[in-house]
């Protein structure tokens, strides 16, 4: 290339050329890659809102027994304990998400994962997880037993 | 930036000497003589190539296989995937614009006789991706598993069980059992996902690597043999730039045609149903279909069916071995009977579908 040559108006219309060019390559990413991303965005499952689950009969829940039960998307654990009483907290370890269980012979809420424990008011007692397991409430009205959101 | 680029180069280059590929590269040309235009369907069809990884890769994340999820998969897909639509049409139109794109490639190659020696490789391998393509269609037809698939696969694979010995185990092996069911679908999916992929990606990179070993083919009589000066063109950047501006085009030809045009998904495949009226293979199939049509069921003691497909299996393995029985072209003189037949087998082919089309 040699400037010297190069007079004004010529120069102008490359630069001109160069921003038509590059505009239009940039164009051609965008509507290329717009639709791609766009398709990688799961789109939105409508999940119900889940506020109360029937759980089932009174009689068949034994003391010092823990199950999981479905809330919704969402496990929750609910034990009954050596008193009878009942309680619910969410199954999912605040560690790393892995779902935990009931464990007679320690009387602990345990994580299988990474030996985390929980006593059985939800509290983290030992083991990585950093937080309490959130707490539920357990409604009986009659023989039933209900599981519900406490909030 | 500039120093950047050049410090990275530098740094890549000390380790894995990039300048004598980059010397290699720069020294590449491409004959211009009257059929240059044939240069362009190979990279077309590596394109499209690229085209269907890409989609295909994007279709993959969800797709759900098996008799009970696929078609609802597709649906979702179709309906509440942003863009779902946009991507599965170019998926299937980029697929038919490939097998065409082949055959273009293909057929000029054959009318060049650029397969002659040294390129009987290049040939063999380039045969035997079209072959692949074929069964790319033919399983990916089956994957939204929607009643035209499911009758097309029905009768594609009875075909396939018709060849003598070998026939019904074929069949077997190809539906995963007697019948088309959720089997086939998993075998399909895995043909078509996994072990095809597999193998054309092997079967493309000796292709390419032997293009570039052994330079571009020159047509007969034009080339140096002659002793006549050859008009070139760099590949890089005049070829390339070429290039790049066909892809573009063939890109803008796949948009309109998936936006005005997205693919159909019909109706759910059910076993119990009947063959919806005006069913049809696709159009690359079609020639094959037509033919059998037209044979009588008994040529003399044998079965019509089975004589057309041993005449298509027969003329397939000599066009796939043509760089080996054509010894003329080898030797660099004209082999004008070649012309002949290869001439009779588009106009067969092009007449064939235009007939099964309108049937």
């Amino acid at each position: 290339m040699n400037n010297n040559a190069l007079s004004q108006p010529e120069r102008s219309k490359r630069d001109f050329l160069k921003i038509l060019f590059s505009g239009g390559l940039i164009a051609l990413v965008g509507s290329v890659l717009y639709p791609i991303f766009a398709y990688l965005k799961p789109p939105k499952q409508s999940e119900v809102e889940v506020s109360s689950v029937k759980v089932g009969k009174l009689k068949d829940i034994e003391n010092e027994s823990g199950q999981i039960i479905k809330f919704g998307s969402k496990p929750v654990i609910l034990i009954r304990t050596t008193q009878g009483d009942l309680r619910a907290f969410s199954a999912t370890c605040t560690h790393l998400d892995c779902t935990v269980q009931y464990r007679k012979d320690m009387g602990m809420i345990w994580c299988a994962c990474h030996n985390g424990k929980y006593d059985l008011t939800g509290r983290n007692v030992s083991g990585p997880p950093p937080r309490p397991l959130t707490e539920f409430r357990v409604v009986v009205q009659g023989e039933d037993v209900f599981v519900s959101k406490t909030s | 930036m500039k120093t950047f680029l050049q410090k990275s180069y530098r740094w890549v280059d000390d380790r894995v000497q990039l300048d004598n590929l980059v010397h290699f590269m720069g020294k590449k040309y491409v004959p211009v003589h009257r059929h240059s235009i044939w240069y362009y369907f190979g990279g077309v069809s590596l394109f499209l190539f690229i085209i269907q990884v890409v989609t295909g890769i994007m279709l993959l994340l969800y797709y759900k296989s098996g008799e009970d999820a696929a078609f609802e998969s597709i649906q979702y897909l179709m309906s509440k995937v942003e863009f779902g639509w946009l991507i599965r049409s170019v998926h299937s139109w980029a697929a038919n614009l490939f097998i065409l794109a082949a055959m273009i490639h293909m057929f000029s190659v054959f009318f060049e006789k650029a397969y002659r020696r040294p390129r009987e490789i290049t040939w063999v391998t380039g045969m035997l991706m079209f072959f692949l393509a074929l069964g790319f269609g033919f399983s990916g037809y089956l994957l939204p598993w929607n009643e035209l698939a499911f009758f097309a696969t029905k009768v594609g694979t009875d075909i396939a069980g018709v060849v003598p010995v070998v026939g019904k185990p074929l069949l077997v092996f190809l539906r995963g059992g007697e019948e088309v069911t959720g089997a086939t679908l998993s075998r399909f999916f895995g043909f078509h996902v996994a072990v095809f992929p597999g193998i054309f990606t092997v079967l493309l990179g000796i292709h390419l690597v032997l293009v570039q070993r052994q330079g571009i083919s020159e047509p007969l009589g034009i080339s140096h043999e002659h002793g006549k000066e050859l008009k070139t063109m760099p590949f890089f950047p005049n070829f390339l730039l070429r290039d790049l501006l066909l892809w573009l085009l063939v890109l803008n030809i796949i948009a309109i045609l998936a936006v005005f045009f997205p693919w159909e998904l019909g109706k759910k495949a059910d076993a119990f149903a009947s063959a919806p009226a005006g069913i049809k293979p696709e159009w690359y199939f079609m020639f094959m279909f037509q033919t059998l049509k037209y044979i009588p069921a008994k040529v003399i003691f044998i079965d019509g069916e089975i004589l057309g497909i041993m005449f298509f299996g027969v003329a397939g393995l000599l066009w796939l071995i043509v760089p080996f029985w054509d010894k003329a072209s080898a030797r660099g003189k004209q082999n004008r009977l070649l012309n002949y037949i290869g001439l009779f087998v588009v106009f067969y082919i092009i007449l064939f579908t235009i007939i099964g089309w309108l049937a």
